[in-house]
Order: C-alpha cells, then sequence, then structure tokens
C-alpha cells in the first residue's frame, strides 16, 4: 500500500491541451456505454480503462480493485473549440485589453513595466496582486489604438453567458483563440497569470477532459435496469453533438447549420460545467429534474467543501423541537419515546447484571427498555429482531455487550445552537416520555436562551463510562447554576415563576390548611410549620411561611427586594412596600421574594443557598421553589387583556392636555428659535439647543403621561405585577400601551430623514414641530395615525437592522477570540500557559480565583461571614 | 530641563531590571528556562529608557483589577 504524502505546496493553474491529452487514458468516440450484454463500450464513457466501480472486476489501468483504483481520466475530442463558462468574464476582459491584430496589451511599454515590477514585488512578498491587476484592465481597455501596431480597436460586447460580438460581427470560440495565442508571455504577466501555468488561449476548450467512472458512478435499479449518473448523461449529449457537428462539417453543410451546431455543442459543454448559469436554461433529465453539474457538486452549504469536507456528522445524537414542562426537574430531559427506542448505551455484561441484560434482550428493538445489538466475545455484532430476540437473550453471558435502549435516569448532553458559552450544553437525566418534542423545565431556559417559539434542540449520548462520569462531575445542570462570567446564578426562575412567588409572598396572604397543602404538594415538603394563627378557630398560613418551608433551617440574609425605592431613610422592616426582605434560620420574616430573589441572573436567595448548601440542595430549592410559584399562579389565575390598559376618561383628558401644552411649549420655542431669542447652551450651536429643549420638553410630557396612567393601574393589573415583580415588561411598556408612546428616534435624534428640508410631505418644509418629526401622541391602545406609524416603523427598523449587525460582528470576534485562547491551560502551579509551555499569565485572572466558584467575581464575601457569626445584618458593598 | 520620560507617565507600570540571581530564583520558581517567558523588544521604549539588554529579565508591577497588584516578568529579546 501507498504511504501517506506529506503535502508541500498546491499550485493552481490551467489545464493545456497538451496535458489533457497526456493524463487521458484514451479518446472517447462513441456516446454508447454498454454493449447488449451489459459490457462496457471500449472508448465509450464507460470504457474498463477509467476505473472500476463494479465489484470483482480489476482496474484496466492500473490494476487495481475498486476502492484502491483512484479512476483515470480520459478525454474528448472537441470538434470545434468552446468557451469555458468559468472563464466567460476573463476572457471578456481579457479580450477589451489586448490588440486585435497583434495581440499585445494595449499599454504603453513604460507602463507595462511598471505594472510588472508591481506585481513581481506583490508576488514576492507573498501578498494578492488582485487590485491591481483590476487596474491594468481598467487602464487597457481605455486604449483605442494600439500602441504597437496603429490598429484602431473595436468595442467589444458581451453577451451572456459566452458569446462576444466586435462592432456587430461574432466572434467564434476559434478567432478567439488565435487572437489569445498571439498575446506574448510577458504580456500574459501583467495579468497575474502566469504563462507557463495557464495561457489565456486555454480558457477556450478543444480537449474537454472526461471525469473517470469513479466520480460518475452508475447505479443498479432493482428492476437490474442500470441508471447513469448525470454527469454521464451530460457527456452523451457533447459526443452526439460533436459527432453531428463533424459529420456535418465533412459533409459541407451551410454556415448557418454549423453555426447553431456550434451553439448547441457550446450549450453542453456549458451545462455539464455549470448547469446555474444566469441566461441559459438548465439542462434537465426526462423527468424534467434539472441536472447536477460540476460546479453544483462543489458550491455552496451542501457541496463538497462545506457539506462533505468541512462537515461533521455524529452518530447517538437526536434533535427536535422543545416545549416547557414545568413539573419536570432542571436537572431532567424528556425525550420522545421514540427517540429513545433509537438511541444506546452499550452495557458491558457481567455476572451481576446478566439478568437485566438478558431482560433487554428478550424485549427487542422495538418494546421500549429493550435492545438494539448483542456484541458476541468475539466481536461480532448481531442485530436482535423479534424473530431472534428470545435465543439471543438465552445466550447472552459475560464479556459480551448489549446496545440497551435509553432510559429514565441515563445521563445525556443536552445544547442549544449557538453554543456560545459552556452553558449551551448541560448533562441532563432522561425522563422518557410520550409525544414528539424534547421537554425541559423552563427554568433552565435562560443559560441556552431557548425560548419555546419553535426552537430545537440537540441530544447526545456518551457512549462511555468515563464520558459519563465527565459529563456527571463537569456538566450536570446543578454544577453550572453559577456563571463563571460574574459568579452569580444563571438559571433561576422566569416569568410566572416570578409572579407566582410575588403573589404568594407579597404582604399578608393567607390560606387554610387544605390550600397551603395543596400548593405545597408537588415540592418535596413533608411538613408544615406552626400556624400564623387562626380565625373563626380554623388554622391559617401566610404565604411567606409556606415560602420559607423550602428554605434549608440555618439560611440568614438580608436584602432590599427589587421594588425598593433606595429612600433616603430605609424603614427596614417597616417598609410599606414590603421592600425589606430578612431571612432568619431559613424563615422569611418580611419582605417580597421576586426577581431580585430567585430569578435568573440574580437570584439572591439561590445564590446563598448554593454557596452555602452545595449545588445539589440548591438544584432542589429551584425545583421546589418553581413548581410552587406555578402552583400558585395557576391556583389565582393570572392573565392580561386589552381592557388592562383601560384607564378613566378624566385621566385620558389630564394627558392629553399635558401633551398640548407640551406642544405648545414647543411652539413657543420654535417661535423664541425663528426669532433669534434663544440662547445658546454652552458648547452647543443654536440648531443643536433648540433640538435639545424640543427632546427634553417632550420627555418630560410623555413621562407625566406615564405617570398619570401609572396611577390608574394597581397591583390588581396583572401587567403591574410583572413589571414591579421583574418577571416581564416594565412599566415604560405598560404606560406607553396606555398614556403615550412618545418620541420615536433614530440614531439617537429626532427623525430627520425623507425629503428635502423634511420628513414627510404632509409637513411644511422646516417645520420643526413635535409631529413633523416623529412624536407620537397616540397610545398603542388608541391606535397610532398613518403619519405617526410611519415614524414608529422607522424607530422599529433601527432596532432591527442594530441587533442583525451586532451579532455578525460579535459573533465573528468570539470566533477569532476562541481560536485565540482554545489551548491555554491553567497549570497545577497556577500559571496560565500554552501548549509549548510558554508562560501566558503568571497567576491566572491575576488573582487565581475561579469566577464560577467565587462569590461575584470576589474570592471571599466578608460581610457574609460576619452576618453568619454574629447574626446582624451587615449592609456593606453591592453584593452583601 | 530632563526630557519626557516614558517611565514617568501614568499608563506605563514599573519595570524593574531582575539581578542573575534573582532570575536563577524566579525560572528554579516556575521550573521554566528563560525562553518561557513573555518577550520584550529591546526596542521598547522602557527598554531604551532604563537600558535594559537582550537576555535580561524586567520584573513588572502591574495594577490590577482583580488583584491589586499583579506581578509579571518579561524576557528582553533583540528587536
Ligand atoms: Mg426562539
Ligand atoms: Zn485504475
Ligand atoms: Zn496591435
Ligand atoms: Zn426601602
Amino acid at each position: 500500500m501507498a504511504s501517506p504524502k506529506r503535502i508541500k505546496k498546491i499550485k493552481f493553474g490551467l489545464l493545456s491541451p497538451k496535458e489533457i491529452r497526456k493524463m487521458g487514458v484514451t479518446k472517447i468516440i462513441t456516446a454508447d456505454t454498454y454493449d447488449d450484454d451489459g459490457y462496457p463500450i471500449e472508448m465509450g464513457l464507460m470504457d474498463p480503462r477509467l476505473g472500476v466501480i463494479d465489484p470483482g472486476l480489476r482496474c484496466r489501468t492500473c490494476g487495481g480493485r475498486p476502492g484502491e483504483c483512484p479512476g483515470h481520466f480520459c478525454r474528448i475530442e472537441l470538434v470545434a473549440p468552446v468557451v469555458h463558462v468559468g472563464f466567460a468574464k476573463l476572457v471578456r476582459k481579457i479580450l477589451r485589453s489586448t490588440c486585435r491584430k497583434c495581440g499585445r496589451l494595449l499599454l504603453e511599454e513604460p507602463i507595462k513595466k511598471n505594472y510588472l515590477d508591481q506585481i513581481k514585488l506583490l508576488t514576492k512578498l507573498g501578498q494578492p496582486c488582485d487590485d491591481l491587476v483590476k487596474n491594468v484592465f481598467r487602464d487597457a481597455t481605455k486604449v483605442n489604438l494600439c500602441p504597437y501596431c496603429e490598429e484602431a480597436q473595436m468595442d467589444i460586447k458581451f453577451e451572456q453567458p459566452t458569446s462576444y460580438v466586435e462592432g456587430g460581427h461574432k466572434l467564434m470560440p476559434a478567432d478567439i483563440r488565435d487572437r489569445f495565442e498571439r498575446i506574448p508571455d510577458e504580456d500574459i504577466k501583467i495579468f497575474g497569470m502566469d504563462p507557463k501555468n495557464a495561457r489565456p488561449e486555454w480558457m477556450i476548450l478543444r480537449v474537454l477532459p472526461v471525469p473517470p467512472v469513479t466520480t460518475r458512478p452508475s447505479i443498479t435499479l432493482e428492476s437490474g435496469q442500470r441508471s447513469e449518473d448525470d454527469l454521464t448523461h451530460k457527456l452523451v449529449d457533447i459526443i452526439r453533438i460533436n459527432q453531428r457537428f463533424q459529420e456535418n462539417r465533412e459533409a459541407g453543410a451551410p454556415q448557418l447549420i454549423i453555426e447553431d451546431l456550434w451553439e448547441l455543442l457550446q450549450y453542453h459543454v456549458t451545462t455539464f460545467l455549470d448547469n446555474e448559469v444566469s441566461g441559459v436554461p438548465p439542462a434537465r433529465h426526462r423527468s424534467g429534474r434539472p441536472l447536477k453539474s460540476l460546479s453544483q457538486r462543489l458550491k455552496g452549504k451542501e457541496g463538497r467543501f462545506r457539506g462533505s469536507l468541512s462537515g461533521k456528522r455524529v452518530n447517538f445524537s437526536a434533535r427536535t423541537v422543545i416545549s416547557p414542562d414545568p413539573n419536570l426537574s432542571i436537572s431532567e430531559i424528556g425525550v420522545p419515546l421514540q427517540i429513545a427506542t433509537e438511541l444506546t448505551i452499550p452495557m458491558n455484561i457481567t455476572s451481576r447484571n446478566l439478568e437485566e441484560c438478558r431482560e433487554y434482550v428478550r424485549r427487542g428493538p422495538n418494546n421500549h427498555p429493550g435492545a438494539s445489538y448483542v456484541k458476541r466475545l468475539d466481536g461480532r455484532r448481531v442485530k436482535v429482531i423479534d424473530e431472534n430476540r428470545e435465543e439471543l437473550a438465552e445466550l447472552l453471558e459475560p464479556g459480551w455487550k448489549v446496545d440497551r435502549q435509553l432510559q429514565d435516569g441515563d445521563l445525556v448532553l443536552f445544547n442549544r445552537q449557538p453554543s456560545l458559552h459552556r452553558m449551551s450544553i448541560m448533562a441532563h437525566e432522561v425522563k422518557v416520555m410520550p409525544y414528539k418534542t424534547f421537554r425541559i423545565n423552563p427554568a433552565v431556559c435562560p443559560p441556552y436562551n431557548a425560548d419555546f417559539d419553535g426552537d430545537e434542540m440537540n441530544l447526545h449520548v456518551p457512549q462511555t463510562e468515563e464520558a459519563r462520569a465527565e459529563a456527571k462531575i463537569l456538566m450536570k445542570v446543578e454544577e453550572n447554576i453559577l456563571s463563571p462570567r460574574f459568579g452569580g446564578p444563571i438559571i433561576g426562575g422566569i416569568h410566572d415563576h416570578i409572579s407566582g412567588m410575588f403573589l404568594l409572598t407579597r404582604g399578608n396572604v393567607t390560606f387554610d390548611k387544605d390550600t397551603a397543602l395543596e400548593l405545597l404538594k408537588k415540592s418535596e415538603i413533608m411538613d408544615l410549620s406552626e400556624p400564623a394563627g387562626y380565625e373563626n378557630g380554623k388554622p391559617y398560613w401566610t404565604g411567606k411561611q409556606i415560602f420559607s418551608q423550602l428554605l434549608p433551617s440555618g439560611l440568614n440574609l438580608t436584602y432590599r427586594s427589587k421594588m425598593c425605592d433606595n429612600c433616603k431613610i430605609c424603614k427596614r422592616e417597616e417598609c410599606e412596600k414590603d421592600a425589606y426582605v430578612v431571612i432568619k434560620d431559613g424563615n422569611l420574616l418580611c419582605g417580597t421574594v421576586d426577581e431580585v430573589a430567585i430569578g435568573a441572573f440574580a437570584g439572591k436567595i439561590l445564590d446563598r443557598i448554593i454557596k452555602e448548601y452545595g449545588a445539589v440542595e440548591a438544584g432542589k430549592f429551584l425545583d421546589n421553589a418553581t413548581r410552587l410559584a406555578i402552583r400558585m399562579i395557576t391556583r389565582i389565575g393570572f392573565s392580561f387583556g386589552i381592557d388592562d390598559e383601560d384607564i378613566p376618561s378624566d385621566a385620558q383628558e389630564q394627558i392629553h392636555d399635558i401633551i398640548m401644552a407640551a406642544e405648545e411649549r414647543v411652539k413657543r420655542l420654535i417661535e423664541a428659535y425663528e426669532a433669534g431669542e434663544l440662547d445658546s447652551l454652552p458648547g452647543r450651536t443654536i440648531d443643536e439647543t433648540v433640538e435639545m429643549k424640543i427632546m427634553q420638553e417632550l420627555g418630560k410630557a410623555r413621562n407625566q403621561a406615564g405617570d398619570i396612567a401609572g396611577h390608574h393601574l394597581g397591583m390588581d393589573n396583572s401587567a403591574v405585577v410583572m413589571a414591579i415583580s421583574g418577571a416581564r415588561g416594565s412599566m415604560l411598556n405598560l404606560t406607553q400601551m396606555a398614556a403615550c408612546v412618545g418620541q420615536q428616534s433614530v440614531r439617537g435624534e429626532r427623525i430627520q430623514r425623507g425629503y428635502a428640508d423634511r420628513t414627510l410631505p404632509h409637513f411644511y418644509k422646516g417645520d420643526l414641530g413635535a409631529d413633523a418629526h416623529g412624536f407620537v401622541k397616540s397610545s398603542y391602545k388608541k391606535g397610532l395615525s398613518p403619519i405617526e406609524f410611519f415614524f414608529h416603523a422607522m424607530g422599529g427598523r433601527e432596532g432591527l437592522v442594530d441587533t442583525a449587525v451586532r451579532t455578525s460582528q460579535s459573533g465573528y470576534l468570539q470566533r477569532r477570540l476562541i481560536n485565540a485562547l482554545q489551548d491555554l491551560e491553567i497549570k497545577y502551579d497556577g500559571t496560565v500557559r500554552e501548549t509549548r509551555g510558554q508562560i501566558v499569565q503568571f497567576v491566572y485572572g491575576d488573582d487565581g480565583v475561579d469566577p464560577s466558584k467565587s462569590d461575584y467575581g470576589k474570592s471571599v464575601n466578608v460581610s457574609r461571614i460576619i452576618q453568619n457569626v454574629t447574626g446582624e445584618e451587615v449592609m456593606g458593598g453591592k453584593s452583601g | 530641563m530632563k526630557e519626557f520620560s516614558v517611565l514617568n507617565h501614568d499608563m506605563v507600570p514599573e519595570h524593574i531590571l531582575l539581578t542573575e540571581d534573582e532570575i536563577k530564583k524566579l525560572l528554579a520558581k516556575y521550573r521554566i528556562s528563560k525562553g518561557h517567558l513573555p518577550k520584550i523588544k529591546t526596542s521598547d521604549p522602557v527598554c531604551k529608557e532604563i537600558n535594559a539588554k537582550a537576555g535580561d529579565v524586567l520584573k513588572v508591577v502591574r495594577d490590577s483589577m482583580t488583584a491589586g497588584k499583579a506581578l509579571s516578568y518579561r524576557l528582553v529579546i533583540e528587536g
């Protein structure tokens, strides 16, 4: 067998007719492929010298068997030359910049020399000379008189895809070829080409190389009929036309017919090379399907390069749509039964699991926890089918292997693209479920950045004990609650989890025993605390008490919740908003649980539990808390509708008045500006000043309008609950719906673009007024006027464009960073080194701290320790 | 009057030339040879200023966001 060779360099060039003839093992002269007995015809397209594809035969050229023989080229001698479509544009450029008589480049000698020197320099430096060559063509095309033979040059029109017309007369490929042959070697170098490797006349084909049969294998259909590859079909066409052409020419057919045939030959060669050229009807199969040409095999996403060579596919994986299931644990994943029956895990049979393995094999491949393959001691794999499952099960003995189907409790990797950080792939425990989607707890959506609007995710099944151990230690969801980016939780409650908790713990909501137990039913809580009090002789519990059941005993924590206004003098426990949270010994004494307590990216309570009780406890808390919250919110019934944006008519009038007043003030500002009475602000022109003052005035008006609407939207409004608890949306969103949308902007300014001196023809030129520059008076509830709608669309479009641009840029930056840093390693002495042992950092991150094991980036949280020891609250740093 | 010196600039960290003895200790501490250290060229303004020659090792004391002060060492190379 040939030993592997090292590639030193790769050279690209054009094949000369000489080279094509030399490498071709034979000439193809007949369009027939097989004779009546099914043997390939000599000098046909399936000539046995082109290589072998049928098993059992040997190659007539190299003697290799199928798989060994690489295949061998042959050739078709074309009766008349044709243009290679891939070079049609270059042919045009060269035609236009060389003399039609003497063939020399239409540039004066000194200019040529200058260009040539520059090209030589760039080549020596290993840099591309494309831009320079572009200038050569640009300059030479402008010349109308040959500086050497003084021949007047004619204009050359290029007609897609491969015809050239010079002064009303069509240039035949033969003429072009003759012309190109006259170009001296020195001039070719100025085109950036190497005359030894690529002479321009080689772009006009006289001999067509025919790819070996290994590139275009024929397949035998079940009916025994042979079906040829698209390329073979195309080559047959070429040979037929070539023959007809020759016959006609020898018979002395009229010029018109010859030209038609020439055109036809050009068409077939073109569509053999590229069947997607614009201006050429694609060649079709008998069934009407367009044929797959050479260029289509290589081009594009599914082409040879991107699809076959750089593409990677992987076994033991699955992909489907995801949907939520709040009853699953965060560390679980619901796997459809169909997928679980397809994916397998190899099991080594020992004397201890022999019976278990027998049971899997006995159940066969179609009866869920079953087995699909067994591997015998001699290494042979036997497929388990319904017919042999009983016998196989009896044959099993220690040392064999069984591929058993995925079942509850197996550890699998779950992933969502784009995999930007390590939490994009985490290990989950399988829970086999009916239906066809992967199910996840919505609390793990943030690290994957997933939602359920049709997102799909991938699942991979580790196949070895080592892989499973590694996944379990490093990749379990619980191990990834803390983000290595900032040392705080990245997994946590979202949306309804937060609304539910908020409604449960705010103020003093009370529940009787039945309700309290029902709320806690799905959370793994076994007992209830002493009741908070008795009403009509019946005991009752507060929401805070119920939540406290989830907290580990001994937990102490004090912080201010999202609602806190940061009043100058904090009333602490007496805060009328219930925003001061105190947890003592695992009991929520006061305060409301919201986003800051259990939310993803925030989660103070969650953060404290994971740092003091560990990942497993934190995972349990999250499971329990999300289940409790969901029970609470379903119990209340939480919805939002169009009439939640209603505000009383006198409030609407107030809002209207505020906006009218603001417009009036803007009008006066403009009058003052036009009268030249406005003083400019320091460092601003007078134009900038008036813009700023108008923006300020209108912004103030929108805020006032929003405040009025806000007064009429209370805690009985679901959207307000969501905004205040941090579950979703903001008061701004809400007041835009109820009161006034406000100023639309593009590039941080009022809208200025559009027609000359005005945004739309509906306004006078130079109008500086509020509505002429994108102030939207209406609310979303009321509806926008057409002009407002247009401005709103302008503002909205900017946001869309920004995100599109940003994602592509940050994606590329990320790629470069990862490529630069991927091989760095933290050694046991704390240094960061690359693969050669070169030191990059003497102490990782200067302080040697792993951020995911840190407290918001700090190695020690002093105030936490003091608080735990003394029991006194220390409100020091941000994280305290 | 003395010309402006880069060493006085706020953004330029402190560079200290190590003695042969200190270099030996440093290399022993990390179990490396000189070549494994990060490099600095003799053409670097700081090297010119403190007259560091190829083969010398500089200790660089930088302000650090995470650790307050961070130590680093750089081998001076020709260039
Ligand atoms: Mg989505
Ligand atoms: Zn062969
Ligand atoms: Zn000429
Ligand atoms: Zn407060």
